[in-house]
């Protein structure tokens, strides 16, 4: 029996609210109190929800705390949080304050043994390694750091296959080219991180229609689809499209 | 006086979740790491994530093996939620293998390796036996969250529940008489894991007073 494949409502939270930039760095709008719309997202049948923390600093971080506390007492599925984990300490104040996993980016990167240490000393099922790849004008993608603004030099897949082997629990990869378009997922990534590594991937950037979200979840051998903008704006509600995946034969939970 | 559940605390995982779900379906679950406490509940919780044998030290360390034993043996429910569940076995296979507590007839055993382990996600719980309370409201097969390696192996027929199948059919809820586990996680697993949970609470408020 294969496991349901998940819609994981993805929010971008900063100042205590949720915001999601698209395409990165153009306009932003503010969506709501990350609270509420995580407890609808669970009433819509959410499988999962990612809070990202944006702020600059850890430092600015004590409202997100306190957010994660407030969600687990009122949100019933898999709480999982990134933004700014460089350390174990991170990581493991995250997972105190209610998260049920924690996603590290830039800070893996930076220092690939922080996958190893947190997978040993939390599980590997608590560690999501988040990766922000572009596509190369010769060929595979790159990886890029700080929300997409400084690129690495490092190879997109090679990254990915090293995070698994570290350790890590599940991938979150973001096409910086498809993010914000709504113009559908980088299917080709996707199969292609499918086919390297041993571990779930969460396919992120680009859906714009429920057909995008089936596509990447069939074609595209994601185990999940995180989801923002469409959701958010009201387009459609996580139930919309777990009736749409249905239909179309994908193993969903309703 | 409300019926007094306590989550066991030895030291294995978020058990706050645990206390947040049952405060949501109107349970006030304390945590406590206390014999004295599991002792005096009307029933307990024996959450927990991690290695078997590493759950068994550390309720051993707090003299809680013992008090576990006999406020089961006593008649009161206990319900065993992911590592819990597996403790309440003979025996664990990981990293060696050691004794569990011995309130189920059967073991822990890993996982085929023909799957992806750990399974973490969303899998298909099918009751087959869901005349027990603790499926009030659940008798169709539902989707629940599962975040595990090792699963139950050679149960007592009659005490598998319902089964889940991912990479072998293994019985993803146990119950014998007052002795309940779950492999996955009901206070992750949205409306139908609090339903189990608020069917647990009648359990536990239907046996306090029959027993008094």
């Amino acid at each position: 029996m294969p496991l349901a494949r998940r819609i994981i409502p993805c929010l971008d939270i900063k100042n205590g609210r949720v915001v999601k930039n698209v395409n990165f760095h153009h306009g932003t709008w503010d969506a709501g109190d990350p609270v509420e719309l995580a407890a609808m997202y669970d009433r819509q049948g959410g499988d999962e929800v990612v809070f990202l923390d944006i702020n600059a600093s850890w430092e600015q971080r004590s409202a997100t705390l306190d957010i994660l506390t407030r969600a687990a007492e009122q949100v019933f599925i898999p709480l999982t949080i990134g933004g700014g984990v460089t350390a174990v300490e991170h990581v493991r104040s995250y997972l105190r304050a209610g998260a049920d996993k924690v996603s590290i980016n830039t800070g893996a990167v930076k220092d690939p043994d922080l996958i190893n240490q947190s997978a040993e000393i939390f599980g590997s099922s608590t560690i999501v390694i988040a990766i922000d790849m572009k596509r190369r004008p010769t060929g595979g993608w790159e990886v890029y750091l700080q929300g997409g603004r400084t690129p690495t030099g490092i190879d997109g897949l090679k990254w990915a296959e090293e995070a698994w082997r570290r350790g890590a629990g599940e991938l979150l990869v973001t096409s910086m080219d498809a993010d914000g378009t709504r113009n559908g997922y980088d299917m080709e990534l996707h199969q292609a991180l499918a086919n390297l590594v041993d571990i779930p991937v969460i396919a992120s950037g680009g859906a714009g229609t429920l057909d995008h979200i089936a596509e990447v979840l069939t074609t595209g051998k994601a185990d999940a689809a995180l989801v923002a903008s469409i959701f958010h704006s009201g387009q459609y509600t996580v139930d919309d499209a777990k009736q749409y995946l249905a239909a179309k034969g994908v193993p969903v939970r309703r | 006086m409300a019926a007094r559940i306590v989550i066991v605390d030895y030291d294995m995982g978020n058990l706050q979740s645990v206390r947040n779900a049952f405060k949501a379906v109107g349970y006030q679950a304390e945590i406590s790491p206390d014999p004295a406490s599991v002792l005096h509940a009307d029933g307990i919780v024996l959450p927990g994530m991690g290695a078997f044998g590493n759950g068994m030290r550390k309720l051993a360390e707090r003299d809680l093996i013992d008090p576990i034993l006999e406020f089961a043996t006593g008649g009161r429910p206990v319900l065993g939620i992911c590592l819990g569940m597996q403790l309440l076995f003979e025996y664990g296979e990981e990293y060696g293998g050691g004794p569990g507590l011995g309130l189920l007839t059967g073991r822990a055993t890993r996982l085929p390796d023909t799957v992806k382990l750990p399974q973490i996600g969303w899998n298909l719980v099918e009751p087959v036996a869901a005349a027990h309370p603790i499926f009030e409201g659940l008798d169709q097969p539902y989707y629940a969250y599962f975040d595990h390696s090792y699963a139950a192996a050679d149960v007592a027929p009659a005490d598998v529940a319902a089964v889940t199948d991912y990479g072998r059919v293994f019985p993803s809820v146990v119950a014998r008489r007052n002795i309940i586990g779950i492999q996955f996680h009901p206070e992750k697993s949205s409306r139908v894991g609090l339903q189990m949970l608020t069917n647990f609470g009648r359990i536990v408020c239907h046996s306090r007073s029959t027993l008094r």
